[in-house]
């Protein structure tokens, strides 16, 4: 018999390492021609640090973000950022994105002041130009003005920043710290199918609502909760490297071994996106990058649990330990 | 506030690279001469090395290079915990372990050396399991013990409210243990280190990490380039290799991976392949294969959580008490760090005004764990949410309900005593609820994260 139940999983999520201490730099470059090159350690994994980066520079230098390089390659020119983990990128790299294109824009200011006959703290960066706030006929073109101060000013248009936490330690007694930058928060439902007679268990439906700050690039971000679900209901239904833990026996040697959800097993989907601001975030975001494949896995367990009435507390919940729970059920159940 | 990026699907930067098979990857570079690495790996859990004769692999046809322990400058490595060795030049503690390397002018070469040489391993008896392990007669992992000390404790204790205190006023206890296994990361590409040397003594590693700052420190003091201001601000911040402030001779080349998922944050092939160019003056490329990725490198660790809970017939939840043992593996890696962060978030995002959560780092002869997405939050999460359905149907309280109950809110503390603010639990429900049109009770319906009243 098909069982289909129900299971619900909240979660939260730190940003940043966990007690501080990391930070991340960068730079930002003004070329004559108005575009811009955003150099900075940062590793892209696919997460989308080299494509919501520029877009956070080019919102602050008022330029298209078609017009900003991503420049990440090594670390003789690209400057410190501590990696691509703990959900750090958006948040951390982002800052010093903000701070490096704030530094160079304040710059371009500066150097077209005199032209446009204002102060540089009254002017803006919109559309590709250094215009006077409130009076947007008056306005120089970014690559005119970088190109000023290259071969006249002799002033290189280049913008620094760095962003990090300061390190808190736990209290040796107590475990007291500060240990986060800002938290996410998450709530998922999952619907399963269970086959009383075969023990496999499917996921059918995963739905959820994140709360992202901000989404900088909210279709990127709706693909990594949808990439974590897969992940997580993956942990749940089939992945074990220790398939008789603790024996290192019998460990999977490839991948046609080791049981990995494929895009067969990809559930329908839905997500929500709600922003509630982090203070310190960039335009309020938060990172959701591994949160994403958390709730996933309990909420499966749960859902079983609605399905069929068992318990299955030792992931992943295989044929074989739903066809046991199911026979342990009916012998208690006489 | 209008914004022309922010807040926009803008395309993927460089997403048509990598959907036409254009982006470079480590595998993508070719430098001419280059020489193909492949390690002696220990063929037993635990051991001591008595005999390593590499004599008849030198002389083999083709083979420009073999290292051990002998050619690594500096063969302590880790990141808090400076306990793991590049080649183990005495004990080997497990399956996998490298002991040696050879460098070839192809693989074919390389692998046959491999088999010439000597290896002569004493047997010990292993422990896998971390129960086990921590019996004080059991066979020992690493001579200081198989239980991390974190200070004069065996486990990390954070604690906030008096936990006897909570079980006293409660009218249930509900105690469960729960198991999370061990995952691998399973990118599409596999460990991979090419290390180039260039003129004025400079060495280039090509490689697919997913911290390029993070690794050159690591291994900057391998190779002995360590400088002492570096070692003495990393001494301080009782980081042994969080980040690199000062200059070296070696630069990393990356920033685009093939799929990592916390699984490109040790050295993996990087040491081996740099020592090797080192050693040959040649070009020196280490790529994992599938085999060697699914057994050795580093994966999730296996989390055993057991929550006993002390809660009120109403549902509140007065006392949470959570003991978690961390199955690290045969060295310490990033456990320290990662039990810290489980310590932090395992009780859940809960309002919990009496709390104690103590973890445990256990060795075990088996391949070390390491980072994962999720990274000792994932386990916490699981073994808590499924703990609450548990309490929901002990109680007869609805799953939702049991969770409204008890959401965090702003102005509450984590069990580190940190006063929390921007919150958003309750609110992510309430919008799953009507996402689903599931009914939930006009109490709920209308509550906030706003500071709950003293």
């Amino acid at each position: 018999m098909k069982k289909r139940g129900k299971g619900l999983a909240v979660a939260f999520y730190p940003t940043g390492m966990g007690g501080g201490g990391d930070f991340t730099n960068a730079i930002v470059k003004i070329k004559p021609d108005g575009t811009a090159d955003l150099i900075i350690g940062t590793v892209e994994l696919g997460q989308g640090a080299c494509t919501v980066l520029p877009q956070m520079a080019a919102e602050i230098l008022g330029i298209e973000y078609e017009q900003v390089k991503f420049i990440n390659d090594n670390t003789d020119s690209c400057p410190i950022c501590f990696g691509s983990f703990a959900s750090r990128v958006t948040y951390f790299a982002g800052n010093a994105v903000i701070k490096a294109a704030t530094n160079a824009r304040q710059k371009l200011f500066e150097i077209a002041a005199p032209d446009l006959g204002a102060a540089p703290e009254d002017l803006e960066a919109v559309d590709g130009t250094i215009r006077v706030k409130n009076s947007p006929e008056k306005a120089l073109p970014i690559g005119q003005v970088a190109t000023k101060g290259l071969y006249e000013k002799h002033e290189f248009v280049v913008g620094t920043g760095s962003f990090g936490r300061p390190r808190s330690f736990p209290d040796p007694e107590t475990g007291a710290c500060d240990p986060l930058a800002t938290l996410a928060w998450a709530s998922v439902q999952i619907e399963v199918e269970v086959d009383t007679e075969t023990g496999v268990v499917t996921v059918i439906d995963s739905r959820s609502v994140y709360d992202v700050g901000k989404a900088i690039n909210p279709e990127m971000a709706k693909l990594q909760v949808e990439g974590g679900a897969i992940m997580g209901m993956s942990w749940a239904t089939l992945e074990n490297l220790y398939p008789f833990y603790p024996s290192p026996k019998f460990q999977p040697r490839s991948l046609g071994q080791y049981m990995i959800a494929t895009t067969m097993d990809i559930p329908h989907i839905e997500t929500t996106m709600v922003e509630c601001p982090s203070p310190v975030g960039p335009w309020g975001a938060k990172g959701i990058g591994e949160m994403t494949a958390n709730p996933p896995s309990p909420a499966v367990v749960n859902a079983v649990h609605d399905a069929i009435g068992v318990w299955i507390t030792d992931i992943p919940i295989t044929p074989e330990k739903v066809l046991r729970a199911l026979e342990e059920k009916e012998k208690a159940g006489n | 506030m209008t914004f022309k990026s922010i807040g926009k699907s803008k395309p993927r930067y460089n997403g048509l690279d990598h959907v036409t098979g254009q982006a470079q990857y480590v595998d993508d570079i070719f430098i001419p001469g280059t020489l193909a690495v492949k390690a002696l790996r220990s063929p037993v859990h635990k051991g001591i090395i008595r005999k390593l004769d590499t004599s008849r692999a030198e002389k083999f046809p083709g083979v420009k290079g073999v290292i051990t322990a002998a050619d690594v400058p500096c063969n302590t490595y880790g990141y808090l915990t400076l306990d793991q060795a590049v080649l183990a030049d005495k004990a080997v503690r497990y399956m996998g372990e490298p002991i040696a390397a050879v460098a070839a002018d192809n693989l074919e070469a390389a692998n046959e050396a491999l088999d010439l040489i000597t290896l002569e391993i004493e047997q010990e008896t292993p422990v896998f399991d971390p129960l086990e392990a921590m019996k004080p007669d059991a066979p020992k992992v690493r001579p200081e013990g198989n239980v991390l000390m974190v200070g004069n404790r065996p486990y990390r204790l954070v604690f906030n409210g008096d936990i006897e205190k909570g079980f006293a006023q409660a009218d249930e206890i509900i105690e469960n243990t729960f198991f999370f296994p061990s995952q691998e990361h399973a990118p599409i590409e596999t460990q991979v280190s090419l290390a180039v040397p260039e003129k004025d003594s400079r060495l280039t590693i090509y490689t697919v990490t997913q911290g390029m700052y993070f690794l050159l420190r690591q291994l900057q003091r391998i190779l002995g380039q360590g400088d002492d201001l570096t070692n003495r601000w990393s001494e301080r911040m009782q980081y042994a290799s969080r980040g690199h402030l000062g200059f070296c001779d070696i630069k990393y080349v990356g920033g685009n991976v093939g799929g990592a998922f916390g699984g490109k944050t040790e050295l993996h092939a990087d040491a081996i392949a740099a020592l090797m160019a080192l050693k040959t003056g040649r070009p020196c490329k280490w790529r994992w294969t599938r085999e060697e990725e699914m057994l050795y490198s580093a994966r999730h660790s296996p989390w055993r959580m057991t929550f006993k809970d002390g809660v009120t017939k109403d549902g509140r939840i007065v006392a949470r008490k959570v003991f978690s043992i961390h199955d690290a593996g045969a060295y310490t890696g990033l456990s320290s760090y990662v039990v810290d962060k489980h310590a932090f978030y395992v009780a859940g995002p809960y309002y919990l005004p009496n709390v104690e959560v103590k973890c445990a780092v256990v060795y075990t002869n088996k391949v070390p764990t390491g980072a994962i997405r999720g990274f000792g939050v994932t386990p916490g999460t699981y073994a808590c949410e499924i703990q609450m359905n548990m309490i929901a149907e002990k109680l007869r309280i609805d799953p939702w309900e049991i969770r409204f109950i008890n959401a965090i809110r702003n102005g509450d503390q984590l069990a580190t005593r940190t006063k929390l603010e921007s919150v958003y639990l309750i609110e992510t429900m309430q919008k799953l609820a009507e996402a689903l049109n599931h009914p939930i009770d006009k109490k709920y319906a209308s509550l906030t994260s706003a500071p709950r009243e003293a």
